[in-house]
């Protein structure tokens, strides 16, 4: 079996976010960049389901500059056999979504894996243009994968509940908790990341589709009013007269 | 040219966000100078979809075919891109929720259209150019998006606006077909589990929510969060900590990686607030924090504070609501 992990190189879950002064671009400077943490539940997870099967490849992929580079070693670290940067800034989910259809229809994938979103963008729309530009099955988001041969039985979160989907290789799921514990980087692993084959692509297909015109930040909050404990109650009146939600 | 919105419907009712959604498609709709039409998916009953009427529809297009009632990709995705068809539908409007996810994200490129998902507010349309804002970086910045596209798919989340009403208008109610077949069934679920919710709340839905934290020191004690939920008819949700000791299940985790909610009240208990627990609520109208530990970041993002015991002051909470109502 196949699979092929889609991840994003995002900045720290604790950063503070700023943008350049014209709020056209994310302000990268002093920032860490991480693998997207709902990446890491679909590349552990395509990890255990190698192994669980004893045969197979897991290849990451990430559509990026060289500086995302050192979070495609990273997944190399976690237990992903090889890796594919496709050059280039991520300009929309449409523009990323061609270059991982062209990318998992080159190599024959059998299954396609990514996270829910990206912490940065969220846009949640990745998984589903995949899986139509290749005429595929995507389930998303999807909280278990469990493999029997080619047939993948998964539990999908709906709102209130779940459904429990079966769909034949090949297939897409972006993948969310609680589907298994994601894997941190060993000694060995580090070792061995660095002679792991990274092949770097050239982007392909029409572009994208969205454009960002400008970022902002949230209007500041006035500030907390606090409420004595001994009168906790006041609160309650407060949230019916004057903050008017109840 | 007209707006087409999606509308889920659940046990013959339509969803709340789909109301808003409704809402926001008949505004849209209403600058573009044209009508709003909806198709209906999941259950849904005639009375309910004429219903629509209230929110600016015109007309809704409903297929029943009973194997709709549960959520199908491929089927889902076949009967809007008929809709849109029949329709001409230059904008489509969906759910920011996993079925308007997963539908319109498949759509976007079937229909060779831009998508906006996550957005919050109503769109621009100025010079011939289609602006929306949609929320991003987990809720602590905003993005205006410009949707290049002839088609535009905007996915509205829950709670960005609010549904309008206008009483005894209805909307003409008219059965459609997309000629769907067994080999669009293939991925229909196999089946269907619905979550116990506490007090029939759906917690993505609810309007009011009262959280738990590790403050609360055990899952014994989460009557006290469960008796105000009860009194302020509000869902529980509870932090990432809570959910990874198996205290409370999964579903209720709210934050970077459970769930994000909006809803117009959160009262945190027990919980001190890091960045990736703000992230999936801070896009609630109003904010309480209850905490024993003056420091705790949460009261930064707060609209009001309680410093004090939650075993103390929650009992005061629910007792006062009582006596409210």
């Amino acid at each position: 079996m196949k699979f092929l992990v889609c991840i994003s190189n995002v900045p720290d879950t604790t950063t503070k976010i700023a943008f350049t002064p014209d709020n056209k671009e994310f302000n990268k400077a002093g920032v860490q960049f991480v693998i997207n943490p709902w990446d890491e539940y679909a590349l552990t997870r395509a990890i255990e389901l190698k192994e669980a099967q004893g045969s197979g490849t897991v290849t990451v992929l990430n559509v990026g500059e060289a500086d995302t580079e050192p979070n495609i070693r990273k997944a190399l670290a976690i237990g992903a056999d090889d890796a594919i940067r496709v050059n280039a800034a991520p300009k929309d989910a449409y523009f990323v979504a061609q270059q991982i259809a062209a990318v998992a229809k080159e190599g024959a994938y059998d299954v396609i894996l990514m996270g829910k979103e990206s912490i940065d963008y969220n846009g949640f729309q990745v998984h589903g243009m995949v899986g139509e530009m290749l005429g595929i099955p995507t389930v998303a988001p999807a909280m278990k994968l469990d493999m029997s041969g080619s047939t993948a039985t998964l539990e999908r979160e709906i709102e209130g509940g779940k459904e429990i989907v079966e769909v034949s290789a090949p297939f897409v799921a972006s993948c969310q908790q609680p589907m298994c514990e994601p894997r941190i980087p060993n000694m060995r692993g580090i070792m061995t990341a660095r002679t792991k084959p990274l092949k770097v692509v050239e982007a392909v297909g029409e572009g994208a589709r969205t454009s960002v015109a400008e970022y902002a930040l949230p209007p500041k909050k006035q500030g907390v009013k606090l409420i004595p404990a001994e009168s906790a109650g006041d609160l309650i009146k407060l949230l019916r007269n004057e903050a008017k939600v109840i | 040219m007209s707006v087409l919105v999606v509308v889920e419907c659940d046990g013959g009712e339509v969803k709340k966000s789909s109301l808003e959604v409704a809402s926001y498609g008949s505004q849209v709709a209403q600058m573009l100078g044209t009508t709003a039409t909806a198709v209906a998916v999941g259950e849904a009953t005639e009375a309910n979809l004429a219903k629509l009427g209230e929110q600016g529809i015109s007309k809704v297009l409903y297929d029943a075919e009973p194997r709709l009632k549960d959520f199908v990709n491929s089927a889902y995705t076949k009967l809007i891109a008929a809709a849109v068809e029949k329709e001409s539908s230059a904008v489509i409007v969906l759910a920011n929720s996993n079925i308007g996810a997963s539908v319109g994200s498949r759509l976007s490129v079937r229909l060779k259209a831009s998508l906006a998902t996550n957005v919050v507010e109503l769109p621009k349309n100025d010079g011939g150019s289609f602006t929306v804002k949609r929320g991003a970086f987990s809720g602590k910045a905003f993005a205006d998006v410009v949707l290049t596209g002839d088609r535009k798919i905007l996915a509205v989340k829950k709670n960005s606006i609010e549904a309008s009403h206008e009483a005894g208008k209805t909307a003409q109610v008219e059965s459609f077909s997309a000629g769907l077949s067994d080999a669009d069934f293939t991925d229909a679920p196999k089946q269907v589990v619905m979550q116990d919710q506490a007090g029939g709340i759906l917690l993505p839905e609810a309007d009011r929510v009262v959280s738990g934290g590790r403050g609360m020191k055990g899952p014994e004690n989460w009557h006290l969060i469960e008796d105000l939920a009860k009194a302020l008819g509000a869902a529980t949700a509870c932090s990432k900590p809570v959910s990874d000791v198996d205290w409370r299940p999964h579903h209720e985790h709210v934050g970077q990686t459970g769930i994000t909610v909006s809803p117009n009240l959160y009262i945190a208990c027990g919980i001190s607030g890091a960045i990736q627990h703000l992230a999936g609520v801070n896009s609630s109208k109003v904010i309480v924090v209850i905490n024993k530990d003056p420091e705790a970041p949460f009261f930064k993002a707060a609209d009001y504070g309680i410093v004090g015991d939650v075993f103390d002051v929650l009992p005061k909470l629910t007792q006062a609501v009582k006596e409210l109502n």
